[in-house]
């Protein structure tokens, strides 16, 4: 298992640093030099930050130079200071989102799996049964349908309509006079249509991932095998067939990660979340490069762990990508 | 495959048939937009703001007073460019890096789909804000990026195609003959591969669709006054409270036209390979 490990995170090197190189080359994509461009393009970067642009990639470098100068303060975290009034380190800014998307998604991302692994089985389990045609039809109103506009019928519904659940923020006004019970439910209210929408898509994909791959595997020898010798049904699905078909679930989840990200600046937006995406959506619209690019490299880097943890714990379960 | 199997096939699935017809629909619209819309989709008239929907505008006017419906069947034609023009780079793209893969293998397929797999680990979302932050959002840019972030689906299959291919008897004849290596791709490799690409393709016109209405929603595709369907719900969503038909109506159309692409997709692809249906 150790060496697995080993050998996966040494996989990872070459991954990061070609996502690096797609970052770093993003910032050279502008015609003209990056900071000529950059300049003319913002009102707010000024002499000074056209000065401080050039310090941080250091342009009159040769490219390879520039590179691995940029790579090198991007390993220690230091990528530069944002362009926004406020001249905040980067790092410091992201810092005090990244727990908050994290959060969310991973709250997301635990919903959409209690609830696609149980659909999944019984839509597989009995096929063409009228729960497996509601769930077909789930499926492709779940892969049609847009994300934000999802969002947007979701606060019609519940927030506008039946006025039941907060449309915005995170926490109410009077959150800091709360007692510690009002607290939670404040929360729990505010994030529940945003959990909600980003579940609802994943749902619909993960459930129709775990249904074929348990057909797959319901039609093995090894069923047939387990069923004639006596087992009882609950035993051959749940034990023999749902481990199984668990698997290639798993790496589903690892590559789903770029696109529960990506979502959060679609949620974050919309349901004015104070997380990454929405501090990202904020730079692109501002053109506070700094921010962008090391938005850019901290997304790439979560979904490449995101990856990493769902092969590890592929090899959990499967003994033989461990020794194989 | 005979083609008059595939055909036949393909007439007897329904859900397939009715992807087709809708696809054709969304065409009509686009291409008619001009005799459909009842009103001009940028005549402002300041007067009649945000009417609900009623017989003289059928979904509504929005802040401007301009009527929704026609600005809906105008939007139509954005979505289709953009789905059509981007799937096409990115198919181009997909196919000659998978080609390449596929036939000359060695360094040249373990560079090219190392390339693929740092590609599909980027958060594609991100990477497309990224850049349009740097060019600049115009519908150009968002055809253009949109396509060069995604051909690696089409690059892999391309590539298993050409692996399996390549080693095939009438490959092998045709190389044994003399052919070079650009006629064993384009007149030999190539035709035989194509079928899976124009499913991927076809489910590729659905997501890029999905992609440029994100980006005008978020203001930085389609710009206004041209009317998407992602920038009317930007103005939807900025009055949520008072005229949810900004909000609803839009995104049914999005919801309808991503939808039947995916249903053509799927309706090709089962009839490529029956088996697909259990």
């Amino acid at each position: 298992m150790w060496l697995y490990l080993a050998k996966r995170l040494l996989l990872m090197l070459p991954m990061l640093l070609g996502i690096t190189l797609i970052s770093f080359t993003v910032i050279h994509l502008a015609p003209g030099t990056p900071v000529e461009f950059q300049t003319t393009m913002s009102p707010k970067a000024s002499l000074e930050a056209q000065k401080r642009l050039i310090e941080l990639y250091g342009l009159d470098k040769p490219l390879h130079v520039q590179y691995w100068d940029w790579l090198k303060r991007v390993a220690l975290l230091d990528f530069g200071r944002s362009f926004s009034p406020d001249r905040r380190p980067v790092w410091d800014k992201i810092r005090e989102r990244i727990g908050i998307t994290l959060g969310l998604n991973l709250i997301t991302l635990i919903i959409i799996l209690s609830l696609a692994i149980p659909i999944g089985v019984l839509a597989s389990v009995k096929p063409h049964s009228w729960f497996d045609k509601g769930t077909t039809l789930f499926v492709f109103f779940g892969f049609s349908m847009p994300s934000f506009w999802l969002a947007l019928l979701l606060i019609l519904f519940f927030g506008v309509y039946l006025d039941w659940l907060p449309i915005s923020g995170l926490t109410s006004l009077n959150f800091p006079q709360f007692t510690f019970w009002q607290k939670v439910q404040d929360l729990l209210a505010h994030i529940a249509l945003p959990v909600l929408g980003s579940a609802l898509l994943g749902l619909a994909a993960m459930s129709r991932y775990m249904r074929g791959s348990m057909l797959e595997v319901i039609r093995q020898d090894y069923i047939t095998t387990a069923r004639a010798k006596g087992l009882p049904e609950g035993t051959v699905i749940f034990k023999h067939a749902l481990r199984n078909a668990l698997l290639p679930v798993i790496t589903m989840l690892g590559l789903s990660v770029p696109g529960l990200i990506g979502g959060s600046v679609i949620f974050e937006t919309i349901f004015a979340i104070p997380g990454m995406g929405q501090l990202f959506y904020g730079a692109v619209m501002a053109r506070d490069y700094p921010v962008v690019m090391a938005e850019l490299v901290i997304v790439a880097f979560l979904t490449l762990l995101g990856n990493l943890l769902a092969d590890v714990s592929y090899a959990l379960v499967d003994p033989r990508i461990r020794t194989g | 495959m005979k083609k008059r199997e595939f055909w036949a096939r393909f007439r007897r699935n329904r859900l397939a048939i009715s992807g087709m017809a809708l696809v054709s629909g969304m065409f009509a619209v686009a291409l008619l937009a001009p005799w459909l819309a009842p009103y001009d989709p940028n005549f402002i008239e300041l007067k009649q703001v945000l009417l609900p929907p009623s017989p003289a505008h059928l979904l509504g006017t929005d802040t401007l007073g301009r009527d929704v419906l026609s600005r809906v069947i105008f939007g139509s034609r954005i979505s289709l460019l953009v789905g059509f023009v981007a799937v096409g780079i990115a198919t181009f793209i997909g196919v000659l890096v998978g080609a390449l893969a596929g036939y000359y293998r060695g360094w040249v397929d373990q560079a090219l789909m190392r390339l693929v797999d740092v590609m599909l680990c980027f958060p594609v979302f991100f990477l497309i804000l990224a850049v349009i932050a740097f060019l600049g959002p115009s519908i150009w840019n968002i055809m253009v990026v949109i396509g060069l972030t995604g051909w690696m689906g089409v690059a892999r299959l391309v590539r298993a195609e050409f692996l399996s291919l390549r080693e095939r008897e009438f490959v092998v004849a045709a190389r044994s003959l003399g052919a070079s290596d650009a006629r064993l791709i384009c007149r030999h490799l190539l035709p035989n591969a194509l079928t899976p690409v124009m499913v991927s393709a076809t489910l590729g016109v659905a997501g890029a669709i999905l992609t440029e209405s994100a980006l005008s929603f978020l203001g930085l595709g389609v710009q206004p006054p041209t009317p998407s369907w992602g920038n009317i719900l930007t103005m939807g969503k900025d009055n949520i409270e008072i005229a949810w038909w900004l909000s609803v109506f839009p995104g049914l159309a999005i919801l309808v036209t991503v939808m039947s692409y995916n249903l053509l997709g799927e309706g090709i692809r089962e009839a490529i390979d029956p088996r697909l249906k259990e």
